[in-house]
């Protein structure tokens, strides 16, 4: 456990000495999300009903920006390689690097989203659990993608690569995720949706550590 | 039993099986389309409501059918690979992806041949059709990663844990499409409306669901055979193969002309 708490403070560390990165992808879901109304138009009542949607999308492809960097620069000067050969089991070590992954790149989107929303005209429990969503549904972002960017590791354009895989994998978290703000605007109470996404994240933190350990050794093997 | 199938895992024991089958499986599949394809042409009648449109079904449903055995397949041999890390599995699921691509393909574009005259759209965002668009992405995605990737031994096993984490989320995207689409609106249009199939219409739907079945196998085998032939370039087996010898014969002969 004390490896685990080890690597998330260095990729905290580390990151936090190189703030670009992290500001990037949080500056890339500001603009996104501009982006749209300027677009659509600037009809509220349109704005509104797909405000939902864009948002989640938006946090979808920001999340998406930094997975590439999630494993290369490990593996690059051989830290990914010492993990592997450390007595604790690798799966842990990459479920703490996916919890770094996720409180760098997911919590900002988190903490930002409510703001955003008021650009759309969200009305305050659409606001709660938009917020709500995007915390139960980014560590699946960051879970699911942590796979795709242990199999792409060092491969030929790696980067259009792990979007190709990945962003199929992210449907039911985008699907869950944006409905059940829309099923709040709807009044048909967002627990449903909610609910299925706490599942989601139940099971991709059982499965993804390990099938990314499992990638990540293929990766190092060649 | 056990035996003989870790005799045939080896691709040099393979290679003449699969050489063996191919043409087997492959005038399977040709006479059951034929068969299939006269029953639905010109035996089964036209339908009161669909009138000779609906007769596209005979080719759509069964490719649909296949696009999602195909992937099965596929995660079945990833599984095998995985495990036992054989080599084999790893060929057979490079040799199926392709098909199981063009079967998703032509699902989409078959129900969007249908889809115009019968709903008066190409496309709907029904819960089937955009289960089988995402379906069509894994089978890309699956392949460009395996063709990404230099070391076969790699991708192999890459492409593996990926065939499996897609199988693994196949029933939950379906089941997530289904339900963002009810909860927008009832389907308009259900692809399950009047299951009361005319008898000789379902006959020629399960004819050519085992005919596209067996072309699928064809098509792998036939496939799996060229992938042992690149990998095992190397070896002595394949430099004794009869055709191989045979087409560097015929290459020496045209080197010697040039």
């Amino acid at each position: 456990m004390s490896a685990f708490v080890a690597i998330v403070k260095r990729d905290l560390t580390l990151a936090l000495r190189r703030k670009n990165e992290v500001i990037t992808s949080v500056f890339f879901f500001v603009v996104v999300a501009a982006l749209f109304p300027l677009g659509i138009g600037p009809e509220m009542n349109t704005l509104r009903l797909v405000a939902p949607g864009i948002l989640w999308v938006g946090a979808l492809l920001a999340s998406m920006l930094s997975l590439g960097r999630m494993f290369a620069t490990d593996y690059a000067d051989g830290t990914l390689e010492q993990m592997a050969l450390s007595p604790n089991s690798l799966s842990l070590l990459v479920a703490a690097k996916i919890l770094a992954h996720w409180l760098l790149s997911g919590l900002p989107l988190v903490l930002l989203a409510p703001i955003l929303g008021l650009q759309f005209d969200l009305s305050s429990n659409a606001l709660w659990v938009l917020t709500l969503s995007l915390l139960l549904g980014t560590p699946v972002l960051s879970l699911i993608g942590a796979v795709g960017a242990a199999l792409t590791l060092g491969v030929r354009g790696g980067d259009v690569l792990l979007s190709l895989l990945v962003l199929p994998l992210y449907v039911p978290a985008l699907v869950f995720g944006a409905g059940a703000v829309q099923a709040e605007i709807s009044g048909l109470g967002a627990s449903a949706h909610l609910s299925v996404l706490a599942a989601l994240v139940l099971v991709a933190a059982v499965f993804s550590p390990w099938a990314s350990a499992a990638s990540l050794r293929i990766a190092l093997e060649s | 039993m056990i035996q003989k199938l870790f005799f045939y895992a080896s691709p040099q024991n393979f290679y003449p099986l699969a050489g063996k089958l191919w043409p087997v499986f492959a005038c399977l599949a040709t006479g059951l389309t034929v068969w299939g394809l006269w029953l639905g042409m010109f035996v089964a009648p036209a339908d009161f409501q669909q009138g000779q449109g609906y007769r596209i079904i005979f080719v759509h449903v069964p490719v649909s059918w296949m696009s999602m055995v195909i992937y099965l397949a596929m995660a079945f041999w990833a599984l095998l690979g995985l495990t036992f890390n054989t080599r084999l599995s790893g060929m057979m699921t490079k040799a199926l992806a392709p098909t199981g691509a063009i079967c998703a393909f032509l699902s989409l574009w078959t129900g969007a041949l249908w889809g115009k005259p019968m709903w008066g759209t190409w496309w709907v965002w029904d819960a089937r059709l955009t289960s089988e668009l995402i379906l069509f992405f894994l089978y890309l995605g699956h392949i460009a990663l395996t063709s990404a990737i230099d070391d076969p031994r790699r991708a192999d096993k890459a492409g593996g844990i990926l065939a499996l984490v897609g199988a693994l989320n196949v029933p939950v995207i379906y089941f997530s499409v289904k339900w963002w689409n009810t909860l927008h609106q009832g389907a308009s249009v259900s692809l399950t409306k009047g299951s009361s199939m005319a008898e000789v219409m379902l006959e020629a739907m399960l004819i050519m669901g085992v005919a596209f079945w067996m072309y699928a196998v064809a098509m792998a085998l036939y496939r799996v055979r060229s992938i042992i032939l690149v990998r095992e370039r190397h070896a002595q087996w394949v430099a004794e193969l009869p055709e191989v010898k045979a087409q560097m014969m015929k290459n020496t002969a045209g080197g010697a002309n040039a």
